[in-house]
């Protein structure tokens, strides 16, 4: 899923300190799974704003709603209703569905709520780590089924560096060396003698090196 | 002459422990101020964090979480989640700019009638000290819910 985690509150107050009224929407996908804009995330910050504008004397209206999604303009469209009571949006969702709800509703100031992170899984409850970059080339099958770009520091293809300690990384004591990872996973899957089969220089164009990138359907469309 | 500060202090208590002390407190004709508001819930795991913004939101100027003593919660570990929860809500109200002690969970046995009494007490008067809740109430706040949580 997309990770995000809430802003601090006084950012999204200085967000909305001349405005009375206010669209809090939150996204019920991936902001919902890693507990940082979904319904009661929502309903908190929606108590958090009001208890301290109450505090500054100010009255805040807010209107609480969440989307199944932000990023599909269906889904975005169903907003439509809400907007003329507003004086401003303020999305929990990551940047993707702000931008969605932005371009939608042009005529309206549109916050994030939250500071999207990184493509990532759950290792445990309340704990999520980075797992994708989105390289659009996906190299998993040679590697164990760990990504080396996501989680090497150095995005390094063939074999730790000379830091790796351990099996951790010399960036942090708490960081595990991908290489390591992908050694022993090797060992597992009795794949070692594909280990020194050299991985070569990836062509980045197809990740965000080559700019935005889209993918456009014809048949779908 | 100055009104004088009658605290709202609202006790979410646990039907197994906290509430069965509070009741064991009022057969034993203890007394405790009339100013706690006594919520009664199965267990103090279900206590969402919301329950206690929407309560300071409402008036109230302090709340009271009264769970099970540890490892002996009727549901496992329900009074675990409540106290994970306390602890959360405090880093929020500190970055609200609500004073993090109105705010605070306490354990008891079924037994601790007495004990309830005296808690609830020190409770009080920690929120009498701090004063009612910092919050200027010029005119009631609309919350429209387009939908329920």
């Amino acid at each position: 899923m997309i990770t995000a985690e809430r802003k601090p509150l006084d950012e999204i107050m200085s967000y909305i300190e001349p405005y009375h009224r206010i669209l809090l929407v939150g996204c019920n996908e991936c902001v919902t799974v890693c507990a940082a804009g979904g319904r009661k995330e929502v309903a908190m910050l929606s108590s958090a704003l009001q208890l301290a504008s109450m505090k500054n004397g100010k009255t805040l209206s807010v209107n609480e709603l969440t989307l199944e999604r932000q990023c599909d303009p269906e889904y975005v469209d169903t907003l439509a209703p809400q907007i003329e009571g507003a004086e401003a949006i303020v999305s929990m969702a990551c940047g993707c569905g702000v931008q969605e709800l932005a371009r939608r509703y042009g005529q309206v100031r549109v916050f994030p709520a939250v500071n999207t992170k990184f493509m990532g899984a759950s290792e445990r409850a309340g704990v999520w780590a980075e797992r994708c970059q989105g390289c659009g080339d996906c190299l998993l099958g040679l590697t164990g089924g760990i990504c080396p770009i996501a989680r090497c520091s150095k995005r390094l293809f063939n074999g730790p560096c000379g830091g790796s300690n351990n099996g951790k990384c010399e960036v942090s004591s708490e960081m595990d060396c991908a290489w390591a990872l992908i050694w022993e996973k090797m060992k597992e899957l009795g794949t070692t003698d594909q280990y020194e089969a050299v991985i070569s220089a990836k062509d980045w164009r197809s990740g965000r090196g080559g700019g935005p990138r889209k993918i456009i359907r014809e048949d779908l469309q | 002459m100055m009104k004088e500060f009658n605290p709202v202090i609202v006790a979410y208590c646990c039907h197994y422990c906290a509430y069965t002390a509070a009741d064991m407190a009022g057969s034993m004709r203890l007394s405790y101020p009339c100013d706690i508001k006594i919520i009664r819930v199965p267990c103090t795991g279900k206590v969402d964090p919301l329950y206690v913004m929407r309560a300071l939101q409402e008036g109230a100027d302090g709340v009271l979480i009264a769970g099970c003593l540890e490892g002996d919660c009727h549901f496992k570990n329900g009074n675990i989640k409540a106290m994970q929860r306390v602890t959360y809500l405090k880093t929020l109200l500190n970055e609200i700019g609500i004073e993090e002690e109105r705010v605070a969970m306490v354990m008891m046995s079924a037994g601790m009638g007495k004990q309830f009494a005296e808690i609830v007490t020190e409770f009080d008067d920690k929120i009498r000290n701090l004063g009612p809740c910092p919050l200027k109430r010029n005119q009631e706040p609309e919350q429209i819910l387009s939908e329920a949580v």
